[in-house]
């Protein structure tokens, strides 16, 4: 049932209603609206029990294991949410002078030496609202750089086959063309592909490590190496970061730009897709050219830097100061966790990743890279799997959900066939871990004794499997009521 | 361990399992030479209590302030239920709903925003939501040259907030676009349309400006037409429920309409997050960036709602991809999505009213001061500007000495204006509220100093 459904005409939410009004009698008529916007009619119980239901419909992390690969979904702390809420930060205007933000600010600019602290980066700029916006800020700052110096022959980024698909829309939305490198069997770069494709053309190499194959690039040095004698600079995407927090610094891997995802490794909430925060970390090279607003600390007192403290600033990315409430949330989940915590986040979730790798294994499943440690993610393959009973990864994710896990990560990377790309993170236990070890098994089971079930599945959701076809081909993207 | 729940037991159980010694060798393939030492910036760790006073004392120290800044950020009243819900960890916790049936709640919920947000601007489709106002309005740009066959010029009024013109510039500079700056009228303060424009992709407008002046939409929407290009509308989903949807501008209607989604229940918080929205006539959906959810059916016939058009999308088309978007900002979406429903198309209406009412009655307090004139002489809408015939700076320091957030000094960014200020009033305020205001004001501007405060209370 939508909203829509509960609509009576003449019904309000009343204690929800300005007690006045007002006259737009001023207004000139022909501007006006003919016809009110034909929104909801609704009680606040209506709306109250409605939305409550809609969230009983979801998987969650606060409801459910959720390994999905690439996407650091961890238990997000509530204190993380209730003190970034504390009504004086929220009815801040962000357009208010900085006298009156002092509080909000300092923990901004805390934030941002910490984040300087664990990527190993000369600056970091919070501006960007999304890992993609990071993404996009850090290739303009590496476009402005070459710019800047007059070295405009540079038209190519560099991006592995196995990269995060916003890599290349990245490098083309900041008018680079794409070059792929190939990956080889053990997962890492293929360093010869590497030295032929760098030049002169060369803008940079955008690079996940781990990689999003869930094994670390042992010759990052190399790469390092190759990319810089030929001019380009290198791009940490910083997806993969939970891997290595308070263990590697992406600055002393020799990157010269890198975006964080702070919805994944410090754990502000996904939403159901959003809001992220996406800051970006700089080497020295780098440092005029960061987005604004910064937070700078002069004498004690912080305040926002415009255009007039960065004239070289590829510029503003947001009309206020990036997702600034996801940033609280960063900042009260750093504290809580201080240094040692940050150092224990790679530890335990790669102690947690490398535990159901081998427990996955001894139960019978292939794995993509055998002889790999597995970062804080690995991949198993059912290709055999698929070969011998028609069951496919997807099948598999889906049935999953009947035993009550959320999926992990299908079909991506698409080097890999029939893929399954396991990240279950240091905040879950032992036991979490087993028990899903359970379902992979039994699952399987049911694919060799009954594959028509699993490929059914799933059963006990409040749907079924969905005609993704039918979705695209007869577009229904709003509720129109039958006449 | 915070967060961590592992015993000992645990460990070197599971250590066993993988057949390693220490958790040290689990990092075995990384060079030794790359490890990182003891972070020196970031402090030990804190207990809950200890962070949460902390942040208590920041907030304190922060305080309250009677705001009248607006400039696309507006205070308004947010029903009590809507972050409650939207805090539920079903939603707060969830990962893009890319597994359909394990996300049936938000898809419904993001089906519903698009409905409603389609209502409120009259165009056919409407996408999950961009990141802000600033941001969707440079996609539109985007999609408005991809849309166009030849020109890659668009054109931007002076009346659109500078602030969202430059976050135009840095999204799309890169692409070869060029951006054409629009002047106004110096006496009503809308936008100037050119004699002879030349071939452009898309004519950008605000309603109401930033200047909070109402522009004449009809006229050009049409003109932009008339030139072959695309018209796109940047709007306020507050003055929506009263102002002529975009839909319906002109002979046509706008082509194209983006905005900042924060007036929709999302509290101003220092910058975010927000939402920016974007809808669009469905010639151009596959045009459209983000997401966008459709409804289908399952196996068994059952109505269910999945993502839908991926096929533009990132992931996909990687560097084909409309956009390299690949969020959307769903939780504020979840909860513009109550307050569309607890507001409703009166309770909008009412919001939008009371707010006009209110600058209107402010303007006419301030306007009654001497040193302090209306600078133009048009309909406006929830907010106006003012010139000064004092520094604005100083005036607006001046106010927050007595608590008062006065508006926005305005004159670095139109120098032609002198001293000026955007002042914004929503239904938040009282009358006491404007009056306080107005005595301050008044004041300031005749030079009188304060007296003790205790002599207001009588």
């Amino acid at each position: 049932m939508l909203i829509f459904d509960h609509s009576r005409p003449g019904r309000t939410a009343a204690a929800q209603l300005p007690a006045t009004g007002g006259s737009l009698d001023d207004l000139p008529a022909e501007l006006r609206r003919k016809d009110a916007p034909a929104l909801p009619e609704v009680s606040e119980l209506d709306v109250v029990r409605h939305y409550t239901r809609l969230s009983q419909l979801n998987f969650s992390i606060d409801t459910q294991f959720y390994p999905l690969g690439s996407c650091t979904m961890k238990y997000n702390p509530r204190a993380c949410n209730s003190l970034a809420m504390l009504p004086q930060f929220l009815a801040r205007h962000p357009a208010s002078p900085d006298e009156t933000g002092q509080g909000f600010l300092a923990s901004m600019f805390e934030l941002q030496e910490m984040l300087k602290d664990v990527t190993g980066m000369a600056g970091v700029s919070m501006a960007p609202m999304a890992g993609a916006h990071g993404e996009f800020a850090g290739v303009a700052m590496i476009r402005a750089y070459h710019d800047a110096r007059g070295d405009t022959a540079r038209k190519e980024i560099i991006v592995p086959d196995a990269a995060h698909g916003t890599n290349p829309a990245t490098a083309t939305m900041c008018g680079y063309t794409v070059k792929e490198i190939p990956t080889d069997a053990t997962g890492a770069v293929d360093l010869a592909a590497l030295k032929a494709a760098v030049g002169p053309q060369t803008a940079g190499l955008m690079l996940t490590n781990p990689s999003t194959l869930g094994v670390f690039e042992k010759t990052i040095a190399d790469i390092q190496k190759i990319v810089h004698e030929a001019g380009g600079l290198l791009y940490y995407d910083g997806a993969n970061l939970n891997a290595i927090l308070g263990k590697v610094r992406p600055g002393d891997m020799g990157f010269d730009v890198i975006h964080m995802n702070l919805h994944k490794t410090f754990s502000t909430p996904h939403g159901g897709g959003g809001p992220g925060a996406g800051p970006v970390g700089v080497s020295e090279r780098l440092l005029p050219f960061m987005p604004i607003p910064l937070v700078l600390n002069e004498n004690g007192f912080y305040r926002l830097a415009t255009e007039a403290d960065r004239p070289q600033s590829i510029g503003r990315m947001s009309a206020n100061m990036g997702n600034a409430g996801v940033l609280m949330r960063a900042y009260v989940y750093a504290r809580l966790l201080g240094g040692e915590g940050m150092h224990r986040v790679a530890e335990y979730a790669t102690l947690n990743a490398n535990y159901l790798m081998a427990r996955l294994r001894d139960a019978g499943f292939d794995l993509a890279y055998p002889t790999r440690r597995a970062s804080h993610e690995f991949i198993v393959t059912l290709k055999k799997l698929k070969d011998a009973t028609g069951v496919s990864a997807m099948d598999f994710a889906k049935r999953l959900l009947d035993y009550g896990y959320h999926a992990p990560t299908t079909y991506f990377p698409l080097l890999v066939p029939e893929c399954l790309l396991i990240e279950p993170t240091e905040t879950e236990s032992r036991e979490t871990l087993d028990g899903f070890v359970d379902a992979m098994v039994k699952i399987k089971h049911e694919a060799e004794t009954n594959p028509d079930l699993v490929k059914g599945a799933p059963y006990s959701l409040p749907v079924r499997r969905l005609d993704d076809v039918k979705a695209a081909r007869e577009l229904d993207l709003t509720y129109k009521p039958a006449v | 361990m915070p967060f961590i729940p592992h015993t000992e037991e645990d460990v070197s159980a599971m250590l066993g399992a993988i057949g390693a010694k220490s958790i040290e060798d689990l990092f075995d393939e990384i060079p030794p030479a790359l490890k990182t030492g003891k972070l020196k910036d970031v402090p030990d760790g804190l207990p809950e209590m200890a962070v949460a006073r902390l942040m208590q004392e920041r907030a304190s120290a922060d305080g309250f302030w009677s705001n009248f800044i607006g400039a696309g950020v507006y205070e308004h009243h947010i029903p009590a239920a809507i972050w409650q819900i939207t805090t539920r960890g079903e939603f707060y916790s969830a990962y893009t709903p890319y597994q359909a049936e394990a996300s049936q709640g938000t898809l419904q919920l993001i089906y519903e925003y698009q409905t409603m947000m389609t209502r409120l601007t009259g165009l056919d489709v409407s996408n999950a939501s961009l990141y802000d106002g600033a941001s969707a309005l440079a996609e539109a740009v985007l999609m408005a040259v991809r849309s166009h066959k030849s020109s890659r010029r668009v054109l931007v009024p002076k009346t659109v907030h500078p602030i969202y013109r430059s976050v135009v510039v840095t999204t799309v500079k890169n692409q070869g676009i060029e951006l054409v700056e629009l002047d106004y009228d110096a006496t009503t303060g809308k936008t100037v349309l050119p004699a002879d424009p030349g071939a452009f992709a898309g004519l950008v407008i605000p309603q109401p400006n930033f200047f909070g002046v109402l522009e004449d939409v009809h006229a050009m929407t049409d003109w932009a037409h008339a030139q072959g290009a695309l018209a796109i509308a940047l709007v306020n989903p507050t003055t929506l429920a009263v102002l002529e949807a975009p839909g319906k501008w002109g002979q046509t209607g706008a082509d194209i309409a983006v905005g900042e989604g924060q007036p929709l229940g999302a509290p101003m918080a220092s910058g975010g997050p927000y939402f920016g929205f974007m809808c669009c006539r469905q010639d151009f959906v596959r045009q459209m960036p983000g997401r966008i959810v459709g409804r289908t059916v399952d196996l068994d016939g059952k109505p269910g709602f999945a993502l839908t058009l991926q096929a533009r999308e990132q992931h996909i088309r990687r560097s084909k991809a409309t956009s390299n978007i690949c969020t959307n900002q769903g939780l504020v979406v979840t909860a513009a999505t109550q307050y569309m429903s607890l507001l409703g198309p009166q309770g909008l209406a009412k919001v939008a009213a009371a707010s006009h009412a209110n600058t209107m009655a402010l303007a006419d307090k301030l306007a009654a001061i001497p040193g302090v004139t209306r600078a133009f002489a048009s309909p406006f809408f929830h907010e106006m500007v003012l010139k000064l015939n004092d520094n604005a700076k100083d005036v607006l320091r001046a106010l927050r000495a007595q608590g008062i957030l006065g508006g926005l000094d305005i004159s670095g960014w139109y120098p032609e204006l002198g001293q000026a200020i955007l002042v914004c009033v929503t239904e938040t305020k009282t009358a006491a509220d404007l009056d306080h205001y107005a005595q301050q004001m008044e004041r300031i501007l005749s030079k009188r100093r304060e007296a003790p405060p205790c002599a207001y209370k009588s």
